[in-house]
């Protein structure tokens, strides 16, 4: 499970960032309870100061919730809420890559709306 | 709560194994002890656990000299790689014995762990191959409940299927009693998520005792095109370089910045490469 984190952030980053992951694709339901720091640990060979530092930063976003000496759970609206995250990051996060990576092929601008017309076609 | 250990220095003859050596334990963090081969690993934890003696220096536990002080010593358990048992022992024995020393011995829990790990109870001590020896230490370091555990080359000999349950067994021993913990070993790569603090040893010498988070957030490797790369850190400190072909790879000291020029790739820098090129760049001075 080790392999699964890669160096180039820091872990708990890359924790927070699975849960997220998780709660958009429904493998964490709403009002599910989340695996605990001392399995999250466990699982993935971390400190579990980084796993809780990791499950804080969703608990902070308002995507978690913790029921006393229950655990951790999603809470109702996560999933909208990061969907919608990831819209408004849709941009930043694939478009401009896109962008560089033609640049950098010398890939036009109208022939990259045309490679785009015909993904759209192939969907 | 804390382990102070106070300008440790110790000789064998004419050789310098430690060289006023100071450094403190907080309680409840995982430490990682790095350092090559004879830099004086070993023989520090040696003398925490009054099992060699300091030249010079101290070592206080909870604010106690381990000096002759058996109730200080026994907060401590050492894995190492020597045999402190009776050579015709037998496992189960073994277990039953160290009961009598660490009255917070968990034997029934040493003896759960034995079966996972497919030890057998009947074996003499001596009688077990270089891994079963180091799981047998392992059983007993998991199960004595000190509030400071002192690993020493824990996993040596184990194989993948192995080193990885006891790593997963050690979190869940850690998350569940928290307890101070130094893991001293050289598969850095293995350990480095579970370490919050790591402190480098090298030549008797302490060179760095950092928070991992902030050891390993001093500096990046960028590498691209060498041109590219020269221009990006040519105002910048480089701790290393190294070219493959065209490719360079620069390791820069400071705040990874947000973004590289397009062409680039910027990465953190992982533990055991920062070990690595700290023991280069050392080796670089010395010569």
């Amino acid at each position: 499970m080790q392999a699964n984190f890669s160096a180039d952030r820091p872990i708990f980053l890359q924790l927070a960032e699975h849960l997220e992951a998780g709660i958009a694709s429904g493998a964490y339901f709403e009002e599910g309870q989340v695996p605990s720091i001392t399995e999250f640990s466990v699982a993935y060979g971390i400190n579990p100061a980084t796993a809780l530092k990791g499950v804080n930063l969703l608990v902070e976003a308002g995507l978690l919730y913790k029921k006393r000496g229950l655990g951790m759970f999603v809470v109702s609206g996560a999933r909208d809420k990061l969907l919608q995250k990831r819209r408004e990051k849709f941009l930043e996060d694939f478009v401009q890559p896109l962008f560089n990576e033609a640049r950098h092929l010398g890939i036009g601008a109208d022939e990259l709306r045309q490679i785009i017309e015909r993904g759209l076609l192939e969907l | 709560m804390t382990i102070e250990v106070k300008n440790i220095s110790k000789n064998f003859k004419k050789t310098c194994a430690l060289n006023g050596v100071s450094f403190s334990l907080e309680p409840n963090k995982i430490y990682g002890l790095l350092g090559n081969n004879g830099a004086g690993k070993t023989t520090l934890l040696n003398i925490i656990t009054g099992r060699l003696l300091a030249d010079s220096g101290t070592v206080e536990i909870d604010g106690e000299s381990n000096l002759n002080n058996d109730n200080a010593l026994s907060k401590c358990f050492l894995l190492s790689a020597d045999n402190l048992y009776p050579s015709d022992m037998k496992v189960s024995g073994a277990y039953e014995a160290t009961k009598l020393f660490q009255p917070q011995f968990n034997e029934q829990y040493a003896r759960e762990l034995a079966k996972r790990f497919e030890l057998p109870l009947n074996r003499k001590i001596t009688a077990l191959s270089t891994g079963y020896a180091s799981i047998f230490r392992l059983t007993v370091a998991l199960s004595v409940g000190t509030p400071y555990l002192l690993l020493d080359e824990p996993v040596l000999g184990l194989d993948a299927q192995h080193r990885d349950l006891f790593y997963k067994l050690l979190i869940e021993k850690y998350a569940e009693n928290p307890c101070t913990i130094v893991i001293s070993t050289h598969l850095i790569g293995e350990v480095a998520n579970l370490l919050e603090q790591t402190i480098i040893i090298r030549d008797g010498r302490i060179i760095q005792n950092l928070p991992n988070e902030q050891m390993l957030s001093g500096g990046y490797t960028v590498s691209g095109p060498a041109v590219a790369v020269g221009q990006f850190v040519a105002d910048k400190k480089i701790i290393s370089q190294s070219g493959l072909g065209g490719l360079l790879t620069v390791c820069v000291q400071g705040t990874p910045p947000e973004r590289v020029p397009a062409g680039l790739e910027l990465s953190r820098l992982n533990l055991q490469d920062y070990f690595i090129q700290l023991m280069n760049k050392e080796d670089g001075q010395n010569e």
